[in-house]
């Protein structure tokens, strides 16, 4: 298996976008963890949009729609928090439509493709678990409106955790094609969760400043739910394979230009739209 | 009759008659939502400052509301408003006054119903451990009052409401979802 953790990933990308403060590195570095909080949202909030109307049932695409709108939500504040930091006069609206694929920040795992239900869920479990963990330290940061955003976000994804782990169980548990399904997306995406634990420069940063924790202690309490969600749900642990990284830093799967392409046609087109 | 010499208690009263968009038989102050009114001075006039907390971060109702307390003020006289928006401390479900609840239990909205106190703040385990999912199991029916109701699905019409059903009268309800 591959090691976590495997410090610093140095991905090659340098922020050219980011602001440039000739005293010190911080901003840049803060900024950019403020994307990848808001851009993991934001592209996830994008993928799960895509089911609307297309769920498996009414209920579920309720659900999927409206655990969307939370994420879209949550990146809006924290965009618009990025914004404020970067002070060069782009709006959050302007860091999620005019950014193109390797100034985005969010994780390989949320911008993997819809599958089926169960890869859906799959990707939901994985994250939103991942996401509470992060959400609860958060809550400690030094940075009072992190700590405020965190809060409010926190709430919202602790209902999202109940429902993704529920439905992990169900199908794990239920028929033979759904336990097949629930684990092939299971062992599918398994290779995309090792960047959730990785530290780099930018984490490092925020340990420092104690804004934010250190990715590598949320490893633990994430395994032991995973593992004890996937007992109940019968399911295998899956094969540890190569861990993909890059998604904090810029690198991203082919998958996220397409989605982008749909995501930002309408300001692309028609530059500075208003609703 | 220049604005400062309103009292505040008279705005709140107004404030009481801005309807949430989504659910109408319920006002924006019943919510919980308008948290705090002040006057401030604004280039010599009179400013009032509204604070709101809003309830879901993707709620679509919130721009809404912004705009209807805006409108509201505006046609009693205050024209100088300026909305500002607080996260902290979060918006919760127990901020709903008795009488909202009461409406929205009259309208069929099964108000919300804690049975276990949210973690303190800071445990890093409470948030994922499987005993902090709320009994929500015990729901009761706001059309005939029995306890007799089941979950259909996590989520109903709005991001703060659940789908439930009663196996006493058989008839389906929404839940609003503790917060």
């Amino acid at each position: 298996m591959k090691k976590w953790g495997m410090g610093n990933a140095d991905c090659g990308m340098n922020s050219d976008f980011t602001l440039r403060d000739p005293h010190s590195a911080f901003p840049i570095s803060f900024f950019d963890y403020l994307l990848r909080l808001g851009d993991s949202c934001l592209i996830l909030s994008q993928r799960l949009g895509e089911w609307c109307g297309r769920g498996p049932a009414l209920e579920e695409d309720l659900a999927l729609t409206n655990v969307a709108l939370d994420l879209n939500g949550q990146a809006q504040l924290w965009l618009e928090y990025a914004s404020q930091i970067e002070g060069e006069g782009r709006t959050e609206d302007q860091l999620a439509f005019l950014r193109d694929a390797p100034e985005f920040r969010n994780l390989l795992l949320v911008e993997q493709a819809n599958g089926d239900f169960a890869m859906t869920i799959a990707r939901q479990f994985y994250f939103d678990l991942w996401h509470s963990l992060l959400l609860q330290e958060l809550l400690n940061s030094s940075d009072q409106r992190i700590c405020a955003i965190s809060e409010k976000a926190l709430k919202e994804v602790q209902y999202h955790l109940r429902r993704s782990a529920g439905w992990v169980t169900r199908l794990g548990d239920g028929t033979e094609e759904s336990h097949a399904r629930m684990q092939r997306a299971a062992d599918d995406l398994w290779q995309f969760t090792g960047e959730l634990f990785e530290i780099d420069a930018v984490d490092e940063a925020m340990v420092q400043e104690k804004i934010g924790p250190d990715p590598r202690t949320l490893r633990i309490p994430w395994m032991d739910r995973v593992k004890s969600t996937f007992t109940e749900a019968t399911l295998a642990w899956p094969d540890a394979g190569w861990m993909q990284r890059g998604g904090k830093c810029g690198i991203h799967t082919e998958r996220l230009g397409y989605l982008l392409a749909e995501m930002q046609f309408l300001q692309r087109a028609y530059p500075g739209a208003q609703w | 009759m220049p604005a400062t010499s309103l009292t505040l208690d008279q705005i709140w009263n107004w404030l009481e008659e801005v309807i949430d968009p989504e659910i109408p038989v319920i006002s924006v102050v019943d919510l919980g939502i308008v948290r705090e009114l002040n006057w401030c001075e604004d280039q010599g006039e009179p400013k009032l400052i509204v604070t709101i907390t809003p309830t879901y971060s993707g709620c679509p109702a919130t721009a809404v509301i912004k705009e209807d307390i805006v409108t509201a003020l505006r046609d009693r006289g205050i024209t100088n408003v300026q909305i500002e928006t607080q996260l902290a401390p979060a918006w919760t479900t127990d901020w709903l006054s008795e009488q909202g609840k009461r409406r929205l239990r009259d309208y069929g909205i099964a108000p919300p119903q804690r049975f276990h106190r949210q973690p303190v703040s800071g445990s890093s385990q409470s948030c994922c451990s499987e005993s902090y999912a709320e009994s929500e199991a015990s729901i009761e029916c706001p059309r005939c009052g029995s306890k007799n109701a089941r979950m259909v699905s996590q989520f109903g019409s709005t991001p703060c409401k659940a789908f439930y059903v009663c196996d006493a009268c058989l008839e389906p309800f929404d839940y609003f979802k503790c917060h």
